[in-house]
């Protein structure tokens, strides 16, 4: 894929005098080893959270979507809220494995597993609002068009929602496809170093007898490049066909063209904030700081700033628009100056600041390398993604057209409750994926050692571009 | 180094010699008073054929035009009246005669003829200087080999914009139906949108685009220069800050030139997705140029350095940004077209039953013909092939900006004409004679860029 030649202005990706040795030792290391006390910790409360958030949708679809705190104005809110968060969240990691592939980004190597996993918990976080906010999730089937006894009586393809089906569970499959196929080499390395027999029986399920030959890392790169230019315009479709739930219909604010690429853009910038989030606690509890290094973080720091350049730049458009537009109902739309000053300023002012004000911070080169503030500012991202999905239906939804349908939402313990059970399972989840999987593609890494390793950096800048080194590696 | 050939400097200005005096044609032959313009119609009602069939058949109380949005919602009357509606808002309301209105837009021909010329040609130097920037700020390794290439193509950038900027500057009435007092006065709609739209506003706005794009062009260009000469590291530095502010500076004016000279020629009409359409369109047809011009001179073994690799990277691209465009197309298009939103829908209405055949046939050149041609990874590297989906591509994207100006200033009085081949023709010519030259100042191989080595090493 990529030369060995490497310009010595670039910073290395691999820090340390790393051989392809200690990258399988590392990479390893969590998986082969044991659990710690703060793991349980951790484990036990998203455990908690989920079990609680699952009670809560137990308790939705035994009783009635009426214990949410939906009204008959305001039909949708936390759950579609929530989905298109979640599916947003879910993004990242294709962009990550896939667009970074096709722009042969060396970076993504120490990032794309995790991203990936993060998207497929993601997008099961996302998979469950579809069903659970339906009157009759029983009858959910009934969106799929299967010849059936009514006659066969089918769906109606005009409907964005059941564009919605398709896209969700064709993104989740060819994620989970994508994400196992990288993870063959890696389950090897692991079913090769274990001396556990139970752990090489598992690994040897999981890898399917991977053995590493050339045609088949031949064929392993030509399907990766294949998905890579698959899932792309996938990963611009789901979400641009989740934006159609919105900008399809005539609700003064939700009815809007830039919706496909801005949502897009949204989802990138929330995704990244999500994998900054998880990589900055996970290099340092699983001692991967020499392959997710202050440069991984930089970078993509910077696609935070892109993404939130576009997205900033979609705001002013919308509320441009909105004006210029010349018609009053815009005027209470999420992005207008009604809702900066209506009932609902604090959310609109919540979308501003986290997302607008406080990622321009990063424009600065020390707080971009500085870790803790990215963690700061990635958190802040997550929490004013979530309101600009809340503002665009709760708000939208609160003013339309006639007045004496307005009205205001306030969300139930139910609705809460369901949330933070599905943080709680998508933690469960990752957790479980951190000790359990190689979260580094370290077949991958090892690709990019002698590029862009440190050391093999700084032997070639001793001893020349050309001059022959032999290091055990 | 790179010498315009005679034989090209020739032919490129016997092109804008044509050009000129086909423009010239265009402009004096306009009709000038009503009288004429019943002659004209009354000579196109007796031929009765060919392309007067769709005037006929729309005729003058637009009941053809209101057919499509019913006939695809099932439903009567919907689009019937907000077209009727649009219609007299247009005339009755404001006193003008159907006569009249035919004779603005015929006289308003020529210039949307040439200004569709001018900014096609325009935007392919200020779309290959997006392109620029873009490769400083994200440190491309593969591309640098072609900076000397590129600086070439947006050479065209200060003429052309200078150009574009003096048609819409004096265009007037004939494209920005809001810089009509007489009109706004009447008009509840623009007047609210005064704010924006006036001439004034309009006018710096105009000058800080072209002032912002041209300085960053100059000093890129400059510093790029002076790094191959004092090999300080420093002038890449500076490139690049500049190309990351460039960028935002270009994403904010991007989206307010596309509405001042685009958005505002139907000014009731309005869509957030506009500015970024146009976008797409500038930036395929940008790289589509490159392209072609790093095949033209590696042809005459001008570029050792640019491998076959390279030549696959551009046709990429080409292929990506043309699906990117499709998609950016048909988001604008079916949103409007699935809500159906009476004022939003005038907009393809329009378009669809005037110019159907270009509306729809710029979707196979724009994205059929790039998708289907440029799938397979071993014609990327084949020369004469990337040529040939280029040719294609940029055909169809100025059937797209065509698309963007027509039907909004001339309405259903479009031809396909000597004043269009002409502004054709006129700006192909400038814009060879500009860019040759350009390419022809420097060497044409970048030195001492700090990722020069990695570019000309370059495989994959």
């Amino acid at each position: 894929m990529s030369s060995h030649y490497e310009a010595p202005i670039r910073e290395p990706l691999v820090i340390g005098e790393k051989s392809y040795h200690d990258i399988s030792v590392d990479v390893g290391a969590p998986v082969l080893g044991k659990a710690n006390k703060s793991w349980w910790i951790v484990f036990t409360i998203s455990l908690i959270a989920f079990l609680w958030g699952l009670g809560c949708i137990i308790y939705t679809v035994s009783t009635g979507i009426g214990v949410w705190g939906l009204n008959k104005t305001i039909g949708w809110a936390w759950d579609i809220t929530n989905f298109v968060w979640w599916v947003g969240i879910g993004h990242a990691g294709t962009l990550i494995s896939a667009v970074l592939l096709l722009f042969r980004q060396k970076w993504r190597m120490a990032v794309n597993r995790s991203a990936e996993a993060m998207t497929i918990f993601a997008v099961v976080q996302a998979g469950l609002f579809p069903i659970i906010h339906m009157g009759r999730p029983w009858l959910a089937y009934w969106v799929l068009p299967i010849p059936n006894q009514f006659g066969s009586l089918w769906v109606n393809f005009n409907s964005p929602l059941l564009w919605d089906v398709f896209a969700i569970s064709t993104y989740l499959s060819v994620s989970l496809v994508f994400w196992w196929t990288g993870l063959l080499p890696d389950f090897a390395m692991i079913r090769d170093r274990t001396t556990s027999p139970f752990q090489k029986k598992i690994y040897g399920i999981l890898s399917f007898g991977w053995s590493g030959r050339v045609k088949d890392w031949q064929r392993f790169e030509e399907v990766s490049l294949v998905l890579a230019g698959l899932a792309t315009p996938l990963v611009l479709s789901v979400h641009t066909i989740v934006s159609f739930d919105f900008a399809t219909s005539v609700v003064p604010g939700w009815h809007s063209t830039i919706y496909p690429p801005y949502f897009v853009a949204g989802a990138i910038f929330s995704g990244f904030a999500m994998v900054q989030t998880l990589l900055i606690v996970m290099r340092k509890v699983s001692n991967l700081e020499n392959y997710i290094t202050v440069l991984h973080i930089e970078y993509m720091n910077k696609v935070i700033l892109l993404t939130g350049g576009i997205v900033t730049v979609a705001y002013l458009i919308e509320y441009f628009i909105g004006w210029y537009s010349g018609v009053p109902y815009e005027n209470y739309t999420y992005l207008s100056f009604g809702a900066a000053t209506g009932p609902y300023w604090w959310a609109f002012w919540a979308l501003i600041i986290c997302n607008l004000i406080v990622p321009l911070t990063l424009w600065v080169k020390k707080l971009r390398r500085n870790i803790l503030w990215t963690f700061i500012v990635a958190f802040i991202i997550n929490i004013g993604m979530w309101f600009e999905r809340f503002d665009i239906i709760v708000i939208d939804l609160s003013k339309d057209r006639l007045t004496s349908s307005w009205t205001m939402f306030e969300p139930t313990f139910v609705d809460i409750g369901t949330f933070i059970g599905t943080i709680g399972f998508f933690f469960v989840l990752f957790l479980l994926y951190a000790r359990t999987f190689p979260v580094i593609a370290q077949a991958e890494v090892k690709t990019i050692l002698k590029s862009s390793g440190e050391q093999f950096k700084r032997l070639r800048a001793e001893h020349g571009d050309d001059h022959h080194h032999h290091v055990e590696v | 180094m790179y010498t315009l050939p005679r034989s090209l400097k020739l032919f490129s200005i016997i092109l804008v010699i044509l050009g000129v005096l086909g423009i010239a044609y265009g402009f004096l032959t306009t009709p000038k008073t009503v009288e004429e313009v019943k002659e004209i119609m009354a000579a196109e009602a007796s031929h009765g054929e060919g392309h007067d069939e769709t005037h006929a058949a729309e005729g003058h109380d637009g009941s053809h035009e209101s057919n499509f949005v019913d006939t695809a919602r099932g439903e009567e009357g919907y689009a019937e009246r907000a077209i009727a509606h649009e219609k007299e808002a247009h005339e009755e309301a404001h006193g003008i005669s159907h006569e009249e209105h035919v004779l603005h837009q015929l006289q308003t021909r020529p210039w949307s003829a040439t200004f569709v010329a001018a900014f096609f040609f325009m935007m392919i130097a200020l779309g290959a200087l997006v392109f620029y920037a873009i490769q400083y700020a994200s440190s491309a390794g593969w591309s640098p080999v072609l900076y000397r290439v590129i600086e070439g193509v947006t050479t065209y950038l200060l003429p052309g914009s200078i150009i574009v900027f003096l048609i819409v500057v004096f265009a007037g009435t004939h494209f920005y139906p809001w810089q009509d007092h007489e009109l706004v006065a009447e008009d509840k709609i623009l007047q609210a949108k005064s704010g924006y739209l006036n001439f004034p506003f309009f006018l710096v706005r105009a000058i800080i685009y072209i002032l912002g794009w041209n300085l960053y062009r100059h000093f890129s260009r400059k510093n790029s220069l002076k790094l191959a000469e004092t090999n300080d590291i420093a002038y890449h530095q500076k490139n690049f800050k500049f190309s990351v502010f460039f960028l935002v500076f270009f994403l904010a004016t991007e989206a307010t030139m596309a509405w001042d000279w685009f958005m505002s020629m139907t000014p009731h009409w309005y869509s957030t997705l506009f500015a970024w359409y146009i976008f797409a369109t500038m930036f395929v047809s940008a790289i589509t140029v490159i392209s072609l011009t790093t095949i033209y001179l590696k042809s005459k073994g001008l570029l050792p350095f640019v491998s076959d690799r390279h030549l696959h990277d551009l046709a990429k691209f080409m292929f990506a940004f043309s699906i990117f465009w499709t998609y950016l197309w048909f988001g604008q298009f079916m949103l409007i077209w699935y809500a159906n939103i009476p004022e939003e829908v005038t907009y393809f209405i329009l378009r669809i039953q005037q110019y159907n055949v270009l509306f729809f046939g710029m979707l196979i050149l724009n994205f059929v013909f790039p998708i289907l041609m440029l799938m397979n990874s071993d014609y990327k590297r084949i020369p004469w092939f990337v040529v040939m989906a280029g040719v294609v591509i940029l055909v169809g994207h100025y059937i797209d900006v065509f698309l963007l100006v027509m039907p909004s200033t001339v309405g259903h009085n479009w031809h396909f004409g000597i004043p269009e081949i002409a502004a054709i023709l006129f700006f192909l010519g400038l814009f060879i004679f500009i860019v040759g030259t350009g390419l022809s100042r420097v060497s044409l191989q970048p030195k001492n860029d700090p990722y020069i080595k990695e570019s000309e090493n370059y495989h994959f």
